[in-house]
């Protein structure tokens, strides 16, 4: 059976997929990138669809529940390289990608997601600074 | 049927013996009726070929227009109104070209006075009847590809997409934005976020003298198709009395940014993407 390589770019899981999905390699992207996720204990998902001609409802929920399972194991999913004819078609159908985050290419993907965990950060420090003046 | 094999014999034999007279008065007649704007030698060229595909077809015994030995005669007509309608002549003016041959004929034929001959000539007015007509549509045809054509051309120059800044493009929208257009200026903006890697687009919309639920929903599935792909809209160049036809209408822009100028929505995206400008950094400063 074909599967979906999921490959490790500094702190950042990459998926791109290549390839027709069907039920099959959906479940088993599913499996792998949450085994993946916990094994390393990232905490960004660039989901690559360049390759991808046509993105439609199958793809959209597939994409739509790996968003939601690494959000429970605490990573951010940006799915990147939509194409302009993909974007349109879905636009027309009415079909939205509920709760994912999109960007341009795989480069603004880690930018996306590297901002957000500076601003947890951020936020983290703020929460931790305004403990250690609360009890001195 | 316009005329029989004979006929058609008949009008080969009597266009060959008498070709030099009849190409130079046809020539007279069509160069008559355009008013030198076409030279004579030009003419006489073009006079000469219909002159000697129709005698080729008249040899193989054409009977009508459309049968399969009319091919070379509707290649040349199709191709003689084809020049003329590129060069901007009238469809009369067009049309005359195979006319005068009607008439050329008709002064060659007119010395004799038997009944066959007159039955003849009405057999061959039929044939450049049909020949006057087929030349008829292929100018129109012509006309309609030209016109297709500069629709074409004015859509593309009507949607330029350009770079304001690094990472921000913008539309200017300038015209009544129709179906078509939306959709050509949709395409061309995603294919521009891809091709630079975009993540902030302006549409401006100061050129757009009216805006209806239509045009707003074009643009509405523009913004929405644009964020799919990763990259932020914000429309700007909205009008006074535009925006009170938006009200009017009940329109809903949701969360999508607008701005009431070019200006106003670029330094927006400025601001997002943390640029500083020099304005910001003195009245921080002071």
């Amino acid at each position: 059976m074909e599967r979906v390589p999921i490959l490790k770019i500094g702190d950042i899981l990459l998926v791109s997929i290549q390839l027709d999905m069907s039920d099959q390699t959906a479940i088993q992207l599913q499996d792998d990138l949450a085994e993946r996720i916990v094994a390393t204990g990232t905490h960004g998902v660039i989901i690559d669809i360049t390759a991808l001609d046509i993105v439609d409802s199958f793809v959209g929920r597939m994409l739509s529940t790996i968003a939601s399972i690494s959000k429970v194991l605490d990573a951010e999913t940006v799915v990147v390289g939509m194409r302009p004819a993909v974007a349109i078609t879905l636009v027309e159908l009415g079909l939205s990608l509920n709760g994912i985050r999109t960007a341009l290419n795989v480069e603004r993907g880690m930018e996306l997601i590297a901002a957000s965990r500076a601003d947890e950060w951020d936020e983290a420090d703020a929460d931790e600074d305004a403990e250690t003046t609360a009890t001195p | 049927m316009a005329l029989s094999a004979e006929q058609s014999g008949r009008l080969a034999r009597l266009l060959t013996e008498h070709a030099d007279r009849l190409t130079a008065r046809w020539t007279e007649i069509v160069a008559g009726s355009l008013r030198g704007r076409l030279s004579q030698a030009e003419l006489a060229r073009q006079a000469r070929e219909l002159h000697r595909s129709i005698i080729d077809a008249g040899q193989h015994g054409l009977r009508d227009l459309a049968d399969e030995h009319g091919g070379e005669l509707r290649a040349v007509l199709a191709e003689l109104s084809a020049s003329r309608a590129r060069q901007g002549f009238s469809a009369t003016e067009t049309a005359i070209s195979v006319f005068a041959l009607k008439d050329a004929l008709l002064e060659l034929m007119e010395q004799s006075r038997d009944a066959d001959t007159l039955r003849d000539f009405v057999a061959y007015s039929a044939l450049i009847d049909q020949m006057g007509l087929f030349t008829f549509e292929s100018f129109v045809r012509t006309r309609e590809g030209l016109i297709a054509d500069q629709a074409e051309q004015l859509l593309e120059l009507s949607t330029p997409v350009v770079k304001l800044w690094e990472g921000v493009v913008a539309v200017p929208l300038v015209g009544t934005l129709d179906s078509a257009r939306a959709q050509v200026v949709m395409e061309r903006l995603l294919q521009t976020l891809v091709d630079t890697g975009s993540p902030y687009a302006i549409i401006d919309i100061t050129g757009v003298p009216a805006v209806d639920t239509q045009v707003a929903q074009h643009i509405l599935k523009t913004v929405v198709a644009a964020r799919l792909m990763g990259a932020d809209c914000i429309i700007s160049g909205i009008r006074p009395q535009i925006a009170q036809t938006i009200v009017a209408l009940g329109i809903e822009f949701g969360d999508i940014a607008t701005k009431a100028s070019l200006a106003d929505a670029l330094r927006h995206v400025l601001r997002l993407t943390g640029v500083e400008t020099a304005t910001r950094r003195a009245r921080r400063e002071s």
